[in-house]
């Protein structure tokens, strides 16, 4: 017998998946193509998971606002190669010479209005939004690599190893991220590449990693990782074979997590102006900020609130993205299910 | 304690496991479990052992022991493997402390391991031929049109056919006892000769278990396969084995042939366990177990016998002796009692 | 269905029970029109494999359901009064004051933070048992003492109990407030065999005690034939017989029941020949036709495939099957 918690309905049916049927093979039709089976169930996985994730509005939602930020972020160079002229719309060099009271309120040329040096807000925008995303997913997409396999490592092996980078972990979690970016941006030149590495590993080796690490002992303890030991797996088979793919789903959850984080602590470095680059949303406050306009907000808004709000909307909705897929990862946080 | 007739497949002498408690990283273990305590016997070819006893007894614990999951505190276990199908063998008769490296890989095709629960003995993301030709794979046996040959040969062979229906299934797609047969399957597929069944239908409905069991029964006649089959349940025991050992916190106390201990029981523990089976024959009116207390851990036992605290036939002599030496009291019936 | 055994109404009466679960898959049909009578001081066993409805009936007479849950017929008379339309504040008194629950997993049952005996003083406070505190331990006091617990043992965490010091706690509280039906959901599924025969033991004695009633369900029919008086044998969220358990397993009726004997190895008397069930239980979301054992039958015919079967009733007992086994060699066709 299962044990079940008592107040959990009998699963749909013996044999029954949950999510359609797997492909049946027919093997007397000669040679089976493995590599086309798994595409197929690779797809009919990722369908199942759509299926889950459209029924959280919120994600659906959050998914939608991404996607529009992507659209901004894609719209900047065709527009400066076709309507924009460089001289007037480069967010960084550019000036606009049809209006004399800059920071120039928002009209017809300049949707968005100009900041205090003349340039266009919008193009401002939608340049850093592409910034945003570069950083965003590769700080992501290093805590995530780093996390994975500090976490499986670790819960794997024990001991020795795992105290070190638990250690390793709980010193990188006392120390205050901010405060170590500024150190650290005033004693090396940061773009936005070596901040989204720092991040990135800071994180991965950081909090990520515990948590990453606890999902894997409790795979670790799993039977299944006996029995491919049994069969002659070797720590690197069972590691990279069973314990990281299981680990994958809290592993995108996490990413959707960072991104939220990369891109606030960029915004925050930005806005002090500690950092080396070109343009970004914390820079355009930064700019806000510097020529006086920060205070008198109300009179001034499109200086702050354009930027200000994208930096908000897209946080949200990287972190309420990693918020629906916890449902699809996690089948016991779904509303109803059989 | 030894099966009488051809060299045993699997020798076993002395075998103790001890786990440390409380141990820190840089602390030295002050106290032990003994989870296994100086236990042997023999396992002939062919051969099904049952290992009885209550949950914490050490039997799982013998169990990853004989297949080098667990690396054993003391003690010899010899193994005399008939030459593979495929692939180096072992030749001869090998000590399991001189398998290593190179040649763990090689004793991996001869000794597999069924697992208990077969809702987490199955990776939940892989599918049924991922976990049937795990071991082929691992161990770099046929190349993938070959795999596929071997694993849908063996689904046939476990009762999963159509086997195209099932290849390409995930865990939470099979039934308990879909499940168990893909264990199954994974085990054999690689040809060994000696299995560990860790309570293969403990967690499995009542008419999928029968079904299992004759299945193992009848794939041990057929593939010649030794079993050490570890379970609680002296019921099952008696239909799955040739012999049954009766554990009891890391010790075997009785052991014999499965009709004999059934109908002439020695040890006052191996009676109290018969006696607390229950019984849907209304016909059959039971005595209660006549033994006090609870089972607890063998944590740095007294030397004295470990069934002294609960045994109702305790006395001055079973207080001041070491735990009793396994005695053949009849033909091929130890009892390891002062008092049987 | 008349009842031999009880003399008096019966404390519990369930009528033409359903209950289904709303799934992705659409609705699930996990108990399918059950009715059975419960006689006052009688416990009834109902055994079936995991899937069949068993645990989802407790659910249902505790209304523990899960939110996807749905009563799609039926009444459930405790009583003389129906639970089924009553509310969830309504329901509260009659949950561990009238009717308790033991679960399977005691340890869920029990809070690790609290002491032992404390949770079950509260749950005597909170049901108005005893007004003191005092008496409301002193009446614990008891309770462990007839579940086989020394009351010392009041004072100390969940933790420290075994396995099977944590069930007997977790049936001292279920009998705290005194209730008239005790509902057991494989209450001994985890222990070992020598710690359930004596809890088994144990609970029996309380239950002749008190003479409550008492619903035992499990998958063992070993377990079941020894507590119970009546036993209802369940497959695919139907009741396919129900009798005194003596007479069941002593000559079963519907071929379920048979297959579920010949499948259950015996350690006493001659080793026979274990019988395998061919197939699987079948997907409640798309149960067959007709009778749902039909598949797995030897005795089906046209109409089990057609129709479900109508009770056929003999003395205390009923089954429900077209092709009934008796006791007589003519089996079946």
């Amino acid at each position: 017998m299962i044990e079940r918690p008592p107040n959990q309905p009998p699963p749909a049916g013996e044999g029954v998946s949950l999510f359609g049927d797997a492909p049946e093979i027919d093997l007397s039709r000669g040679r089976v193509d493995l590599t086309l089976v798994r595409l197929r169930m690779a797809w009919r996985t990722l369908r199942d998971g759509w299926a889950v994730f459209v029924e959280s509005r919120i994600g659906v939602l959050s998914l939608a606002i991404i996607a529009v930020f992507a659209l901004m972020a894609f719209s900047h160079p065709i527009l400066m190669a076709t309507v924009w002229e460089p001289d007037v719309y480069d967010p960084v060099t550019g000036y606009a010479f049809d209006r004399f009271d800059h920071p120039a309120p928002p009209n017809w040329r300049h949707p968005l209005g100009t900041d205090s040096l003349g340039r266009d807000i919008l193009s401002q925008l939608l340049f850093s939004a592409k910034s945003e995303f570069i950083l965003g997913i590769t700080a992501a997409l290093v805590t995530v690599g780093i996390a994975t396999t500090v976490g499986a490592v670790a819960a794997y092996y024990g001991g020795l190893v795992d105290s070190l980078l638990m250690r390793l972990a709980d010193l990188i979690i006392a120390l205050p991220g901010i405060s170590l970016l500024i150190v650290l941006s005033a004693l090396f030149n940061l773009n936005l590449f070596y901040l989204a590495l720092i991040i990135g590993v800071l994180g991965g080796f950081g909090g990520t990693a515990i948590i990453l690490k606890s999902q894997a002992l409790s795979i670790r303890v799993k039977p299944y990782i006996e029995a491919a030991r049994a069969a002659g797996g070797s720590h690197f088979h069972v590691i990279f074979v069973h314990i990281i793919p299981n680990l994958l789903p809290l592993s995108l959850l996490y990413m959707m997590f960072t991104v939220t984080g990369a891109i606030f602590a960029e915004a925050v470095l930005s806005f002090l102006g500690l950092l080396d680059i070109r343009m970004s949303w914390g820079i355009m406050i930064h700019t806000a900020n510097v020529g006086g306009y920060l205070l008198s907000g109300a009179n001034y808004w499109w200086l702050v609130i354009p930027a200000g709000a994208s930096i908000t909307l897209l946080c949200s909705a990287f972190y309420l993205v990693g918020r629906a897929l916890d449902e699809v990862v996690n089948p016991r946080l779904r509303r109803h299910d059989g | 304690m030894s099966n009488p007739g051809s060299a045993p497949l699997v020798a076993v002498d002395g075998l103790t496991k001890r786990f440390p408690i409380a141990a820190g990283l840089f602390r030295k273990p002050t106290s032990f479990i003994h989870a296994v305590d100086d236990v042997s016997f023999r396992l002939g070819g062919s051969e099904s052992l049952g290992l009885v006893g209550e949950s914490g007894c050490g039997k799982t614990t013998v169990g990853k022991l004989l297949v080098k999951l667990l690396e054993p505190t003391g003690g010899n276990i010899t193994y005399r493997f008939p030459a593979p199908a495929v692939g180096g063998h072992l030749a001869g008769s090998v000590e399991a402390s001189n398998i290593r490296g190179r040649q763990l890989r090689v004793f991996r095709r001869q000794a597999q391991m069924i697992f208990q629960d077969p809702y987490e003995s199955m990776n939940p993301r892989r599918t049924v031929y991922d976990t049937i030709a795990e071991p082929l794979a691992v161990q770099g046996i046929g190349d993938v049109v070959g795999r596929l040959d071997r694993v849908s040969e063996i689904l046939n062979l476990v009762g999963l056919t159509p086997a195209g229906a099932f290849l390409f299934r995930r865990p939470h797609e099979l039934s308990g006892g879909q499940r168990q047969r893909v264990a199954i399957a994974r085990a054999l597929v690689i040809g060994p000769s000696f299995v560990v069944a860790d309570e293969p239908t403990s967690m499995l409905d009542v008419s999928s278990r029968t079904g299992i069991m004759s299945l193992m029964q009848e794939l041990a006649e057929r593939l010649g396969i030794a079993y050490l089959y570890i379970t609680h349940d002296l019921a099952v025991a008696r239909y799955m084995c040739h012999r049954i050992a009766v554990m009891y916190l890391g010790k075997i106390v009785e052991m014999a042939e499965t009709e004999e201990l059934l109908r002439n029981p020695l040890h006052p523990y191996t009676r109290a366990l018969l006696s607390a089976v229950p019984s849907p024959d209304p016909m059959r009116r039971r005595e209660p177990p006549n033994i006090e207390g609870d089972l607890s851990l063998p944590i740095d036992p007294p030397a004295r016998c470990r069934f002294y605290d609960r045994c109702p036939m305790a006395t001055e002599r079973c207080a001041n002796s070491p735990h009793p030496p396994a005695e053949e009291k009849a033909p091929t019936h130890w009892v390891a009692c002062y008092e049987a | 269905m008349p009842m031999t055994t009880a003399d008096t109404e019966p404390v519990l009466k369930v009528v033409d029970l359903s209950l289904s679960y709303l799934t992705r898959q659409g609705p699930l049909q996990a108990v399918q029109s059950v009715s059975f009578e419960l006689g006052r001081g009688q416990s009834l066993g109902l055994v079936g494999e995991s899937g069949c409805g068993k645990t989802s009936i407790a659910n249902c007479l505790m209304r523990l359901l899960p939110d996807n849950g749905r009563l799609t017929s039926g009444q459930i008379l405790l009583d003389g009064q129906d639970l089924v339309p009553l509310s969830e504040e309504e329901m509260r008194h009659f949950r561990w004051g009238q009717m308790a629950m033991v679960f399977q997993a005691a340890m869920n049952a029990l809070d690790p933070v609290y002491r032992v005996g404390q949770q079950v003083v509260e749950a005597i406070e909170a049901h108005g048992v005893e007004v003191t505190t005092a008496g409301a331990r002193e009446r614990v006091a008891r309770l462990f003492r007839m579940v086989g617990l020394d009351p010392q043992l009041m004072e100390r965490y969940p933790h420290e109990f075994s396995g099977g010091m944590r069930q007997r706690a977790v049936i001292a509280m279920a009998l705290a407030c005194d209730p008239s039906v005790i509902i057991a959901d494989e209450p001994t599924t985890a222990l070992d065999v020598i710690v359930q025969d004596r809890l088994l033991r144990e609970l029996k004695g309380v239950q002749r005690e008190l003479s409550m009633s008492m619903i035992y369900i499990s998958h063992d029919i070993g377990v079941v034939a020894e507590v119970t008086d009546r036993i209802g044998v369940m497959y695919a969220g139907r009741l396919v017989e129900l009798g005194d358990t003596a007479d069941v397993f002593g000559a079963p009726m519907h071929p379920y029941t048979a297959a579920l004997m010949s499948s259950f190895p015996s350690i006493s008397g001659e080793k026979h020949e274990l019988e395998t069930l061919p197939g699987e239980p079948p997907n409640l979301a798309n149960p067959p036709a007709g009778c749902p054992f039909h598949p797995r039958c030897a005795y089906a015919t046209e109409e089990c495939r057609e129709e479900f079967p109508a009770q056929v009733q003999r003395g205390s007992r009923w089954t429900a099957c077209w092709h009934p086994l008796t006791d007589m060699a003519g089996v079946g066709q």
